[in-house]
């Protein structure tokens, strides 16, 4: 078998565990909660509009965007019920993807909810009346099992949205079949993303034809079927989540990586390193950059790295550039301080958002250094990744050298590199330790003013982990022992476009470069 | 006098601006068969609606015999039986079930609602087998029979009826009808129907109480009612039904 299928395949358990254990959990809390909604909303008129628009409303959030506004949101709740009660929890992964996923599920449930129960028969109601029914007995003897095939059909929505959106919960940390599409796409593994999106449409597929039984059941009113539903169902659900109840929770470390290729590779070096020294290790892959150290400092993962003028800009919020050192120095103190997070030391390597452009065109239109791009940016157009415009760096230089770009546009990573080969995009905001600026002859434009920070890749530890002496034997062999040469070799291996290397195969190769493989 | 079965004193109901009763007063006495009559609109299904609380009066008051001060609008719908025009038979629910489902809602135990449910099918001329039917696969007369029995299950001895054979063929009509006015008699009933029909009326009822836009015009027996007294859009109501028997006798001779 395929190599990268096999891998696929290998990690399906988790995956799909996950992604059951999420789903299924969102779709019960949202018929639990839309049902009761529903038919309230049947009641009374008067509740029907405002709840209805409400649900509608959110249907019109991207999922995306509302499983990352869950984040925050949570985070609050989670510091202050820490400060109140003493007792905090995790908002990263499970619960805010849980709230999310749940109040998805629940426009299609209550919109059938409430056409089921107000589209039985008036005759028929006002028969439950004069036989002498209670409003209750007439909901649940009558009302809602003629509106159960209605109300079922919704649930059958409900079900195939909430796994598709799902896979979207792995960018807040929570493990699911979204993990082989987002990693698939940054490492550009088709055959991951293609798997993701197989996995994920089977099961949605699966979960509808079993909901489905249960409608047709519920249709005819035939008790066996209605029984073969729930049985499948429930026997689908504890098979999937079988496999999770083997994962050490208590005892594992969590490394995190954020969504790009060496990120993937530093993470699974990391978690080679914990491995070899005996210790249990999961992962939380895909985080977006903001979410990642905080996520770090709240000890939902143990380990990840990230860059010092990321930390500099965005933790610590400030805009001046005293020097690589002094960066890397008053890091070290601020975020122990703040937070408690341990800088373990830096890798050896940096990598800075850099502007580049190819070769070429940069000789054609004389351009070394973004001075020189000042005068003809307004005839250009600016590639950019998906954070680089709203980060401060960008202002930084936009304001240093007083750049005006014709257009500015944003991409996926390795689109971005596809932009600029193909021309679509004259200059794009690249990363320095990135193999493609080695391979794709592209120049780095140089930074007169010393507008970008330093961006030194760090070994980060949460606070709670801080002292653990297990995990950082393991992790400190690492300190100052990769260069950027070696890293962007490791980088390329993962993003060029033929035999291309996974993430575990480049950290195993750059682990032996480094003289650190056993 | 023996307390009436039901009485209504100056009872108005409004929906919205819309004054469907106004001022009714009505007594029912025990074993009477009480036929309302008037067009659409008149007020004949509101007031007959107000009996068992289906619909709340604006003022006034119903009282039924045997009702407690404050006794809950469902407890008092199950001692009543009631029938209507779309019969309403709950389609998830078979034939006996249907039947039974009254006394089921009082607690009656399985083997006497099964009991309960042979003797209303023989009652209202069902075979046996019909019980475990489907209300869908029943003709439009014998689901109004299901309706009939479905009412009488938990023993009611007030019967409410709006327009139950409206819906039928003139023969079935004509036959449940007939079938009704026995069953009335032989149970000692007290009933009260709604209907349009003026024949109808003459043919079943004791007394005819006549509604028009909301308020009740004549009342009395059909003799009482062709009586100089009433006014003459009543008694032209009244003397339709011996019209239309005139002009189909004419009719029919002349065809001969």
């Amino acid at each position: 078998m395929n190599a990268r299928l096999e891998a696929a395949f290998a990690l399906l358990p988790q995956y799909l565990g996950w992604h059951v254990l999420l789903s299924a959990s969102a779709l019960v809390l949202g018929v639990a909660l839309s049902l009761p909604l529903a038919i309230a909303a049947s009641r009374s008129r008067r509740l029907r509009w405002p709840l209805m628009a409400f649900a509608s409303l959110i249907q019109t959030i991207p999922s995306l965007a509302l499983l990352a506004l869950f984040y925050p949101l949570l985070l609050a709740i989670a510091a202050a019920s820490k400060a109140l009660t003493g007792q905090g929890f995790s908002a990263l992964g499970f619960l805010p993807s849980l709230l999310a996923l749940t109040l998805y599920s629940m426009l299609p449930i209550l919109r059938n909810g409430v056409a089921g129960i107000t589209g039985v028969d008036p005759a028929v109601v006002e028969a439950a009346d004069g036989v002498g029914m209670t409003s209750r007995q007439r909901l649940v003897q009558v009302e809602l099992p003629l509106a159960a095939p209605v109300i079922m059909a919704g649930v059958r929505t409900a079900a195939v949205w909430t796994i598709g959106a799902a896979t979207l919960s792995t960018p807040v940390g929570q493990t699911s079949l979204g993990n082989y599409i987002f990693s698939g796409l940054q490492t550009e593994n088709w055959v991951f993303v293609l798997f993701g999106c197989a996995a994920s449409a089977a099961l949605a597929l699966a979960a509808d034809q079993l909901l489905g039984l249960i409608e047709a059941g519920a249709a005819r009113r035939d008790v066996r079927r209605i029984a073969f539903g729930l049985i499948g169902l429930a026997a689908g659900v504890a098979a999937a989540i079988l496999p999770l109840a083997g994962l050490g929770r208590e005892t594992a470390y969590v490394v995190g990586a954020k969504n790009f290729s060496e990120q993937y590779i530093l993470a699974e070096l990391m978690g080679a390193r914990l491995r070899e020294a005996g210790a249990a290790v999961e992962r939380k892959d895909g985080l977006g950059s903001a979410v990642a150290y905080r996520a770090l400092a709240a000890g939902e993962i143990d380990a990840y790295v990230d860059y010092s003028g990321t930390l500099w800009t965005n933790v610590l919020n400030r805009q001046d550039n005293p020097g690589r050192e002094a960066v890397l120095r008053e890091l070290t103190v601020e975020l122990k301080r703040r937070d408690g997070v341990l800088v373990l030391g830096s890798l050896g390597f940096e990598n800075a958002y850099a502007l580049a452009m190819r070769g070429a065109r940069a000789r054609e239109l004389g351009v070394e250094s973004i001075a020189d791009l000042t005068a003809v940016a307004p005839g250009l157009t600016l590639g950019s990744d998906l954070e680089f415009l709203s980060r401060p760096e960008w202002k930084a230089v936009k304001g240093a050298y007083g750049l005006r770009f014709r257009t500015e546009r944003s991409y996926q990573p390795t689109f971005m590199y596809r932009a600029l080969a193909g021309g679509e995009a004259d200059v794009i905001s690249a990363f320095s330790s990135d193999g493609r600026i080695a391979a794709d002859r592209l120049v780095i434009l140089a930074d007169p003013k010393g507008a970008i920070p330093p961006y030194d890749a760090v070994v980060l530890v949460s606070p709670k982990r801080a002292g653990d002496a297990r995990l950082l034997a393991a992790l400190r062999p690492l300190i100052g022992r990769i260069g950027v040469a070696a890293m962007q070799r490791a980088n390329f291996s993962v993003d060029r476009d033929r035999d291309t290397a996974s993430p575990a195969q480049a950290a195993a190769a750059l682990a032996a470069e480094i003289g650190l493989s056993d | 006098m023996a307390e009436p079965a039901i009485a209504l004193e100056g009872v108005s109901v409004r929906y919205g601006t819309h004054l469907a009763l106004s001022d009714a007063s009505l007594a029912v006495g025990e074993g009477e068969f009480v036929a309302l009559v008037g067009g659409s609109g008149s007020g004949k299904t509101t007031l007959l609606k107000a009996v068992n609380g289906l619909v709340r009066p604006d003022a006034g008051t119903v009282r039924v015999a045997g009702a407690a001060e404050g006794e809950p609008a469902h407890l008092l719908r199950r001692r009543i039986g009631y029938v209507f025009q779309e019969i309403g038979l709950f389609p998830h629910l078979s034939v006996a079930e249907n039947i039974g489902i009254t006394p089921r809602l009082l607690g009656w135990d399985a083997a006497r609602i099964a009991e309960r449910v042979r003797d209303l099918l023989a009652l209202v001329d069902l075979p046996p087998e019909m019980a475990v039917r489907a209300p869908v696969a029943l003709s439009g007369g014998q689901r109004q029979r299901v309706g009939v029995a479905r009412a009488l299950a938990a023993e009611p001895k007030l019967m409410l009826m709006d327009e139950p054979f409206g819906a039928l063929d003139p023969l079935t009509r004509d036959a449940l009808g007939e079938d009704y006015r026995a069953l009335h008699g032989r149970l000692g009933l007290t009933t009260v129907m709604v209907t349009h029909d003026m024949t109808e009326a003459v043919l079943l009822a004791d007394r005819i109480v006549v509604l028009q836009a909301g308020r009740i015009v004549a009342d009395g027996t059909p003799a009482d009612l062709l009586s100089a007294q009433v006014e003459p859009g009543v008694r032209a109501l009244l003397q339709s039904p011996a019209r239309q028997a005139e002009r189909l006798r004419a009719r029919l001779a002349g065809a001969a």
